[in-house]
């Protein structure tokens, strides 16, 4: 029963975006009887053309149209055009999401009253408590079946090698919040089988049972015939009518043939740097600066977690990569603990990479036998991900090129990233802690790494209680205009030490019961 | 450090290649590599003239200083020249199609010997030490041929699916069953510290 909704058709809520936000969004609003048109702007693969190779899924998955990393930190140099990792097509970067489902903090959403003001830092509140969001974590957890967790009900995932060797150095030293939250069925649930250990949980799981939209919410939404989506549609603009409602969208689809579709409510979620490239790309006479940019807040406070990596070299064999590729998670340098030097805390996260990546990210642009006797030991290593809070710094964010221009014919986004202080006293923390962890255990050497390409975007169209300090309203509704959404991680107000998947959901979620409440009450 | 578990041992990887050369050539391996057949009389040269002599655009003296190169920036003593090749094997079909690239390389191999010649008055490929050899990559390593050498193998030669082996590496899994019933928790060593 697959729906079919004319360009005319000015009654749809139209979704840009199918990955975490958008995906869980469509799915969430067709259950509540609501049509929506979801535009993609990747192609709609399938299981079939997963690959367990690293790279060959890199090259068909990721976001590659161009990009600039620009500001203070290393990408400049290591990875001038690949400012992040993230993907593009039908299910976005939840075909590539590690599965780790980790929860805020409470303190979390009150990072301004918890820190104070943080010197070069634009820290705010959010709008919403960790209370008000609790119930929605619970149905978060559940939709994408979080292994260990009581809303699913779910076992844990099994440990295995990687995850014993992390788990036992973590004690050792005397961590003591050690867990594997993942998204992944440890049993057959929601039509999915159980994981098989594959690992290449990063490249597209092979046989569905980690979870993301492709093949949950996306086929979920289409079978109630309330939803059509339409792949290989890239949105060029919104727009709006005289009042300054949002009343359409152009899109170019694969063979640049451009549409107008027209939209009773718009949700843009199309991940950190498209959805605020988006809002700056649709600046009319009525919006000079952008739609729902008021505040001048939209593209600022670009988060993308201070993060940092490292592999150990231990006695004895590991294989990392043997089972699903998040090991053990040491939560307990993720509390508040301001003596440490730094605000905020990090994830201990162990992630497997499969050896090509190892090479390429280990020491990027490093040779001779200083890399070659690492990787020579690679069936020895474990590897760790640090994952922290990035403080929100307006002059981060995302900017439109002033003359290039991509294949759209709209300009290119530059990612501006520099590092606040206190990201440097986090990572060295961090690596310190990890070193502890592996030595605990008699790894022989430790090596770190310089942070790859991170996947979580955050904080370019965000929520605040006053509309001067934000775009977004604690709904994820536009302060400006009240039938424009945003509904991917664009919305947070602080990053967490936390994968951002989780709270993406969580978020959605409670949209939607929102939109589909406001549009019965016809407010909008 | 005994182990009292009843649990079968770890599966563990050999990291060694089972093929002999000569079975290796016997199997028409380059050939199914995609590296051209070799003649009768490549059969009869040294191993790493045979291998240069598989550089049909480049020609066989750059195809050797450019072999000593890789296995200078990624040297894996245990791992036959044969996977240099095979690294470098697209490098050379991309600079059949590219002029720019094939100048890169043909330029960047002459002014590695040049500058060998003037340290230590013999080419590049014939300095034995590989102290020798590094002294003169250090002066190159920021140029854009060792820069584009060094970047190509970072794939060309750890991508390559036949070196994974030598590494304890698998590759992929999902039409294997996963790990689920081939040692995905079968580390046995830890025990005994942890």
């Amino acid at each position: 029963m697959k729906a079919k909704f004319s360009l005319d058709d000015d009654g749809v809520v139209v979704i840009i975006g199918s990955g975490a936000g958008g995906g869980t969004l469509a799915d969430e609003l067709t259950q509540r009887g609501v049509n929506v048109v979801i535009l993609e702007a990747g192609k709609h693969y399938t299981q079939a053309d997963f690959e367990n190779d690293e790279w060959a899924m890199f090259k068909k998955i990721s976001w590659l149209d161009k990009r600039i990393s620009a500001g203070g930190w290393h990408h400049t140099e290591t990875y001038p055009n690949l400012p992040a990792w993230i993907v593009k097509g039908v299910g976005g970067s939840t075909m590539h999401f590690s599965g780790l489902a980790l929860r805020f903090l409470p303190h979390d959403f009150k990072t301004r009253s918890t820190y104070g003001e943080v010197k070069g830092a634009n820290v705010i509140d959010w709008p919403i408590s960790y209370d008000e969001l609790a119930p929605y974590y619970d149905i978060a957890e559940r939709k994408m079946g979080v292994a260990g967790t009581k809303a699913s009900g779910l076992p844990e995932m099994p440990p295995n090698n990687h995850y014993k060797v992390i788990a036992a150095g973590a004690k050792k030293v005397g961590y003591k919040d050690i867990s594997r939250p993942v998204a992944s069925n440890t049993r057959p649930n929601d039509g999915r089988p159980a994981c098989q250990q594959i690992g290449f949980c990063m490249q597209g799981c092979k046989i569905g049972a980690k979870w993301s939209t492709l093949y949950s919410e996306i086929p979920r939404a289409i079978e109630t015939g309330r939803a059509e989506l339409r792949p290989q549609s890239m949105v060029l603009r919104i727009e709006h009518d005289k009042s300054g409602k949002v009343s359409g969208v152009l899109y170019a689809d694969k063979d640049g043939r451009q549409h107008l579709q027209k939209a009773r409510v718009v949700c843009v979620a199309g991940n950190s740097i498209e959805s605020p490239r988006l809002l700056l790309n649709s600046a009319s006479s009525l919006f000079p600066n952008g739609l729902a940019n008021s505040s001048g807040q939209v593209g600022k406070n670009y988060m993308n977690h201070t993060t940092a990596a490292a592999v150990a070299i231990h006695k004895g064999p590991v294989y990392m990569y043997r089972g699903f590729d998040i090991a053990a998670v040491i939560s307990d340098e993720a509390q508040l603990n301001p003596d440490r030097g730094f605000l905020g805390g990090y994830h201990l996260e162990g992630l497997a990479l499969h050896l090509p990546f190892t090479a390429a990210f280990m020491k990027p642009g490093g040779w001779g036998r200083e890399v070659t006797s690492a990787l020579e030991q690679y069936d020895h290593m474990s590897c760790v991900w640090v994952c922290g809070e990035d403080m929100p710094q307006e002059e981060n964010g995302i900017t439109l090129h002033p003359t290039e221009k991509d294949q759209y014919g709209l300009p290119i986004p530059i990612v501006t990233k520099t590092d606040h202080t206190n990201d440097a006293a986090m990572r060295r923390h961090g690596l310190a802690a990890w070193r502890k962890v592996s030595e605990a255990v008699g790894a022989t050497r430790v090596i770190d790494m310089p942070p790859y390409p991170a996947s979580h975007n955050m904080g370019t169209n965000r929520m605040s209680a006053n509309a001067r300090d934000g775009v977004l309203n604690k709904w994820g509704q536009t302060h400006d205009i009240k039938n424009l959404f945003v509904s991917d991680g664009s919305q947070f107000t602080s990053s967490s030490a936390a994968n951002p998947t989780l709270t993406i959901v969580a978020l959605a979620v409670r949209q939607a019961e929102y939109i589909a409440g406001a549009m019965q009450r016809r407010e909008i | 450090m005994s182990n009292t578990s009843s649990r079968p041992p770890m599966r563990v990887i050999e990291k060694r290649v089972t093929l002999s050369r000569r079975g290796f050539l016997k199997g028409g391996g380059m050939a199914a590599l995609g590296v051209g057949a070799l003649s009768t009389a490549t059969l009869m040269m040294p191993a790493d003239e045979a291998l240069a002599a598989n550089f049909k655009v480049l020609g066989a003296a750059n195809g050797k200083t450019l072999l000593q190169l890789a296995r200078d920036i990624f040297p894996h003593d245990r791992i036959s020249d044969r996977y240099y090749l095979q690294a470098l094997e697209p490098l050379e079909a991309q600079a059949a199609q590219d002029d720019k690239l094939k100048a890169l390389l043909t330029e960047g191999v002459a002014a590695l010997d040049r500058l060998a010649k003037l340290r230590f008055k013999k080419a590049y490929t014939e300095l034995p030490k590989e102290s020798d050899r590094l002294s003169l990559l250090y002066v190159i390593e920021h140029g854009a041929f060792f820069q584009k050498v060094k970047g190509h193998l970072v794939t060309g030669f750890y991508d390559n699916k036949a070196v994974w082996p030598l590494f304890g590496y698998e590759g992929s899994s999902w039409e294997k069953g996963g790990y689920i019933n081939r040692g995905f928790d079968d580390i046995d060593w830890l025990d005994n510290d942890a």
